[in-house]
Formats: structure tokens, sequence, C-alpha cells
């Protein structure tokens, strides 16, 4: 399993694509989807690369993006 | 899907997401506009430093317009250029509020500059967010006094000529010249790192405020990909390569 | 209570600290400089706030930051400065935001001169800034009226959520009068401001807003101001009325003119001519219908103002065909005596 995972709020999103080029691990890309708005929206197409690092939130100008990191204590059980 | 449908395994645990001071409203940018991003920094930092309750924001003229949609605080909105002015009056008539400007380039280098040397000057204690995105955003990307010689605006459609309108103003450094204020910087706003930077001016300038030290002003060096007629990657590599030599990032200003 | 000489600049700001003005901000301007220099004396001493503003287009918006915060609020001008004031007032009043504007009137337009006028009656009354709205505009005559009219003008205006306006001129602002001061105002009877900033602290947010980019929303919000104009313009119309009963002649005029025009009253009764008065002491809303009344059983209605006619044009409105209408001003800070306004009255009671 993957140490982060990325939560992409759908209809939030604007597609503006910045969270797409500023993950360092090629996690994220844009969907087949479209939302509500129109705007086609960035999802994880390589969710297994994810760390958690929280960079594409970070510049995600429409707080689309939530993270959550494996826990370090619970990550030995898990594996 | 919406964050609440989705199902995380257990043993993660939530390391981002959304500040409380935000409100649920999607904000009103365009795609990829920065001025997203500082929207929820000063979010972030109202979170952290517990002062929601006594929060009083003031939304500009200019993109920000409807920034008291987008926070669950408090809001004024002041004509175009005055919000220095109109924190001056919240904060002399209830020093208990912590009060914060948002203000572009237009609104607080152009038709609000007075305003803003002078409360810089008298030390007010208040906080100042400025968005230095080099343009008019709003009214459709003319020239702004802190555009780029050369740069095309709709207003300068040949590039701006410097013999006629004058060099890109860098109200920061000006600022700083002054014995009123105390905590002056520029940062921006166009990677993950460099926005770690604007939260920790952001905090550091909310804190001035709540432990009564006078006058800050964070500058936020921003793009608009729309009036720039650029993708928001481009927009931002742009910053990074034209306006970031024009604008230094740094402390300009700690008195201690 | 006691009986205290004072000047007209001076009396305005001590009626507001009664009032309960706790924020004033001001920029100097001649003929009110009596007004600041008292405010700057006594409002620190007095629990106030007093700040010398980098320009009146500051001021205002300092006003309109600190009535955002709850608080009475004032900033006090002349003729040019007012004028520089005028968006932050058109702000206020799409805001719903409370405050007093003092404007001591001199001579103009542009830079003018710093003798007394009323020709920002027009500024004052009809917008000078942009937008449908109303000003609460109160014109005093004397010191003690000015005082008194102070008191009233933040009642009014924290009642309606409306600014108001004293329209004064240097005369009055320079004169030395007797007055009785107003009891200071006890603050728990000040209405409560439920819509201020405070800190959304276990309710809702507060908004304080003069703009709805939506045309149908700022209809609305337009509809309910002209709502409360409605209601200001049935309950709170002021003036001063003598000898209308059996009146040939009635003059019209507000402020210094006002008071010349009781004495070119009395100097006309004492030739025979029956003369009345009606002065108008709230100039928004305009006493259309007294000066209408009075017009009933005269010939003329003689307006006098310091100006070339602007009050003119509304007591034309409450006239119309019921009596002639003439106008006598003077103009540029020019004060005539009663003696001058009395020869051009008896021209039109002579022919
Ligand atoms: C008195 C006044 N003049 C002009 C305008 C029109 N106007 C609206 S926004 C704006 C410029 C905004 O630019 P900036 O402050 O840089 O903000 P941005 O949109 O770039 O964030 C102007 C000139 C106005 N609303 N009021
Ligand atoms: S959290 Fe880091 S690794 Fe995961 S998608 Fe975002 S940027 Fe990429
Ligand atoms: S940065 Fe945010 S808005 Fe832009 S594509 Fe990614 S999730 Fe969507
Ligand atoms: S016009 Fe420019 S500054 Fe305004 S929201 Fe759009 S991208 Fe941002
Ligand atoms: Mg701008």
């Amino acid at each position: 399993m993957a140490k982060g995972i990325t939560v992409i709020d759908k209809e939030r999103c604007k597609g503006c694509g910045l969270c797409i080029s500023a993950c360092p691990f090629g996690v994220l890309g844009f969907s087949d989807e479209h939302n509500s708005s129109g705007y086609n929206v960035a999802t994880a197409v390589a969710p297994e690369q994810c760390t958690g690092c929280t960079i594409c939130a970070q510049i995600c100008p429409d707080v689309a993006i939530e993270v959550y990191r494996k826990e370090k204590a619970e990550s030995k059980e898990a594996a | 899907m919406s964050p609440a449908e989705t199902t995380i395994p257990q043993g993660y645990g939530k390391v981002f997401s959304r500040p409380q001071s935000l409100s649920d409203a999607p904000t009103t940018y365009c795609p990829g506009c920065l001025h997203g991003v500082a929207t929820r920094l000063i979010a972030e930092v109202i979170d952290e430093l517990g002062i929601k309750d006594r929060t009083v924001g003031i939304a500009p003229v200019g993109c920000a317009v409807f920034l008291y949609r987008f926070y669950n605080l408090d809001f004024v909105q002041a004509s175009h250029g005055r919000a220095c002015a109109v924190a001056t009056g919240l904060k002399r008539a209830n020093s208990d509020l912590m009060v914060f400007s948002y203000q572009g380039d237009g609104d607080l280098a152009a038709i609000g500059t007075a305003e803003t040397v002078h409360a810089a000057n008298r030390g007010e204690n208040f906080t100042v967010v400025f968005i230095n995105n080099q343009i008019y955003g709003m009214t459709g990307g003319e020239m702004a006094p802190t555009t780029l010689p050369g740069q095309r605006t709709t207003t300068t459609p040949r590039g701006r000529d410097v013999a006629s309108t004058g060099y890109p103003l860098r109200i920061s450094e000006m600022l700083a010249q002054l014995d009123g204020p105390r905590y002056i910087t520029r940062q921006s706003l166009h990677d993950a790192p460099h926005i770690a930077k604007s939260r920790k001016a952001l905090l550091t300038a909310f804190s001035n405020q709540l432990e009564g030290k006078g006058f800050s002003m964070v500058e936020l060096v921003a793009a608009c990909p729309t009036n720039f007629k650029m993708s928001p990657d481009k927009a931002n590599k742009w910053l990074v390569e034209q306006a970031l030599p024009a604008y230094p990032l740094g402390d300009l200003k700690v008195k201690e | 209570m006691s009986l205290q000489l004072m000047r007209g600049n001076e009396a305005i700001a001590e009626a507001a600290i009664r009032a309960g003005c706790r924020c004033y901000f001001c920029y100097p301007i001649t003929p009110q400089g009596e007004l600041v220099e008292y405010m700057a004396r006594e409002l620190p001493t007095r629990g106030g706030e007093f700040l010398q503003a980098e320009s009146e287009v500051s001021a205002i918006n300092m006003v309109y930051g600190a009535a955002a915060a709850g608080v009475r609020t004032m900033t006090s001008s002349s003729s040019p400065g007012i004028s520089l004031k005028m968006e932050g007032i058109s702000y206020m009043a799409g805001a719903r935001l409370p405050g007093v504007i003092v404007n001591i009137m001199r001579g103009g337009p542009g830079l003018g001169n710093i003798a007394p006028a009323q020709a920002d009656y027009f500024q004052a009354t009809k917008g000078g800034g942009h937008g449908d709205y109303r000003l609460i505009t109160l014109a005093p005559s004397t010191v003690p009226e000015a005082a008194e009219l102070v008191m009233e003008a933040f009642e009014l205006s924290d009642r309606y959520r409306v600014p108001a306006m004293i329209l004064a001129d240097g005369m009055l602002g320079q004169m030395m009068e007797p007055v009785e001061l107003p009891e200071p105002v006890d603050p728990a009877d000040i209405p409560a401001r439920p819509w201020a900033l405070t800190g959304a602290k276990g309710r809702d947010p507060n908004v304080v807003l003069s703009f709805d980019l939506d045309p149908q929303g700022l209809k609305k919000m337009n509809q309910e101001l002209q709502a409360i104009y409605r209601q200001i313009q049935h309950n709170e119309i002021r003036w001063e009325e003598s000898h209308t009963e059996d009146a040939e002649l009635l003059l019209v005029a507000y402020g210094t003119m006002g008071r010349i025009a009781r004495t070119v009253a009395r100097l006309a009764r004492e030739e025979g001519i029956r003369a009345g008065l009606i002065r108008p002491i709230t100039l928004w809303p305009f006493p259309y219908d007294p000066i209408r009344q009075a017009a009933q059983s005269v010939s003329t209605v003689l307006t006098l103002e310091l100006s070339a006619g602007q009050m003119w044009e509304d007591v034309q409105l409450a006239v119309g065909q019921r009596a002639d209408t003439p106008f006598y001003g003077e103009l540029g800070g020019v004060v005539p005596t009663p003696r001058q306004i009395l020869k051009e009255v008896k021209r039109y009671v002579s022919s």
C-alpha cells in the first residue's frame, strides 16, 4: 500500500493542473471526468506512488485536495 | 467523489485538510489563480492562532472582492484602495479585534498608496496581505504600478514603456524605509517551498498584531494566468523568470 | 445645567462627545479648525479616539471602519474636503452604516474661499456621491441649535442606519453664543448594533457590504433603502415657522440665512409688511408640505440663500403655481445685512 492517499473534491477542482505538475512522483493526472462546472478534474493516476508529501495540496488554489499519510506506529502492522 | 464519500483505509491519518476558517463556498477566482493559495494560507494562520472569533477581514475591490464569502469570519468590503483607512477605523474603534486587509496591487499600490503609506507610518496594529500579480486582474488585465517593463497589458499593448508610464513600484521597499512598520516582507506563491515561507510570514504578521507590535505587511508575488494569457503552469514559470528578478524575496524590515 | 459661551465649532464638538461619539477622524480645513482642535484636546481624555488622517478620503473611510465596528463616529470638514468624502458617504449609505458628517460650508466652487456660504445644498441633499442614496441633513441656525442637532444627528443616524450630515457654514462655526449643553447620552441608551463587526463568536459571521453584482439583488437592496427613506420622510421632517398665519409674504431660509431672515421678518413687520418665515431644519427630508400649506395664503414666497439658488428649487417644487417664487441670494461668501434683504422684500410687496 502507498504511503499517502490524496482525496480530490471533484466539485471544487477547477482542472488547473497545478497539482499535476507539482507532484514530484507523477501520482496525479487528468481524469476522463468533468464536474458540474465543466472542469476536467484531476485524479490520482498512479496512486501507489503517493508519499503523502502534501505538495499537491499546498499548491491547489481551490483547496480541493485532502491528504492522508500512513501513520508510523501502524505502518508495520499494515505491512 | 467528495471527501466524505471516500473511505480511507485504517492506519492513515489526515495530514492536509481545509482550514476551519474557510467557508464551504467555492472561490470565484479563475482556475490556477494564486489568490486561492493566499486565501487559504490566511485561514490556516487564523486557525493556528485560534483567533477566528475576533478576526475581521477587509475585502478589497479587485478579484478578491468576494473574499468575505470564502471565510467564516466577520467581514467588511472597502472602497477601492481604502482598506488601510477602514482597518484603522476598525482597530481604533475596537483594539481587541484582529484586523487584516487583503489587497491587490492596483488597490494597494495605485489608488490606495496614501492610505497604505500612512497606516504603515503610524504603525497601525493590523495586518496587510498584498497580492502583487503585476496586473489589474478584475477589470480585464490593465497595467498596474507593479507591471514589468515591456510587459503587455490591455493598456500597454506595445509593452510597458517606462519612459511614459514609469517603473515597477516596489512598495515593500518603500514602506521598509519608514520608522513605523514592524514587519515588511515579500514572498512568492509559485511553488510549495515558497508557499511554506509565505505561510510563515503570515504567521509572523498576525502574531505581531496579536502581541500589539504594530503594522505588518506580507507582499505575496502571484500570477494572473487569465490576463497573462498563459496556462497556470506557464504563468508560474513566467513569475519565477520575469517577476521575481524585479521583486526580490525576503524580509525587508523586521523591527525588534 | 449652566449656560456656556461657546463657538459654534466647539459646541458641535462638545455635543458630539456628549452624544457618545467614540471615534473622530479629520483632516484640517478652515473654517472648522476649532472643531478639530477641540476634539484633539478633549476626546482622548474622555475615552475616545482622535486621529488626524492623511486626507478627507481616509478620514471618511476610517469613519466607515469605526462605524462597521459598531461605535458612534464622526468626521468634520468644509466644502472642498466634503467633496472628497463623497465616495465614502455613498459607501456608508450602501452598507447601511450610521455616522455623522459635519460640513462647515465655505465659498466655492474649487478652492473658493473661507467665507460662509450655503452652496453645498445640492451636494448634501441631492446625492453628492453616486447612487440612489439620501443623507439626513440637519441645518442649525444658532450655536445652541447646532449642539442640539448634533445629538439628533447621532440618534437619527443610528435609528435608521443612514449617515447624517450637519450642514452649517463658516459664520455659525465661528460665532460665539451662550449654550446650554445637552446632557451626555447614557451609553446604555444607544441602540444595540447586532450587525456590527465584533468577531463571529457564537453567531454567524456579520458582513458589511455596499454591493451586489446581481441586478435583482441590488434592486432589492435599493428598494430597502428607499423604504427607509420614505419612513424618514414620513417621521422626521423638522422646520421652524413664525408668523405664517396672517402672512402676505413668506420667507424661506435655512441656517445662517434663516437667522438673518428672522430679523428681516421682524423689520418688515415693523414697517407694516406681514412677513412670515419658514426655516427648514431638516434639508433632507425637506419640509415640502409645511411650505406648500403656508404658501396657500400668500402672494409671494421669497427664498433666501447664500448661494445662487439651490434650496430654491425645492421651494419652487413645494409652492408650484400657488404663489410667486422669487429668489434672493448672495455669492462667494458675501453675507447680506437684514436691511439689504428688506429692500428686496419691499419690491415684492409694493408690486
Ligand atoms: C474608484 C474605483 N475606481 C476603479 C474601479 C474599477 N476597478 C475594479 S478592480 C480594479 C483593479 C483591481 O486590480 P488589483 O487591485 O490589482 O486587484 P486584482 O484584481 O489584480 O486582484 C479597478 C481599477 C473601482 N471599482 N472603483
Ligand atoms: S501527496 Fe505528494 S506524492 Fe501524493 S499526490 Fe500529492 S504531491 Fe504527489
Ligand atoms: S490544483 Fe486543485 S484545482 Fe487545480 S487541478 Fe489540482 S485539484 Fe484541481
Ligand atoms: S483575473 Fe487573474 S487575478 Fe483575477 S481571478 Fe482570474 S487569474 Fe486570478
Ligand atoms: Mg492585481
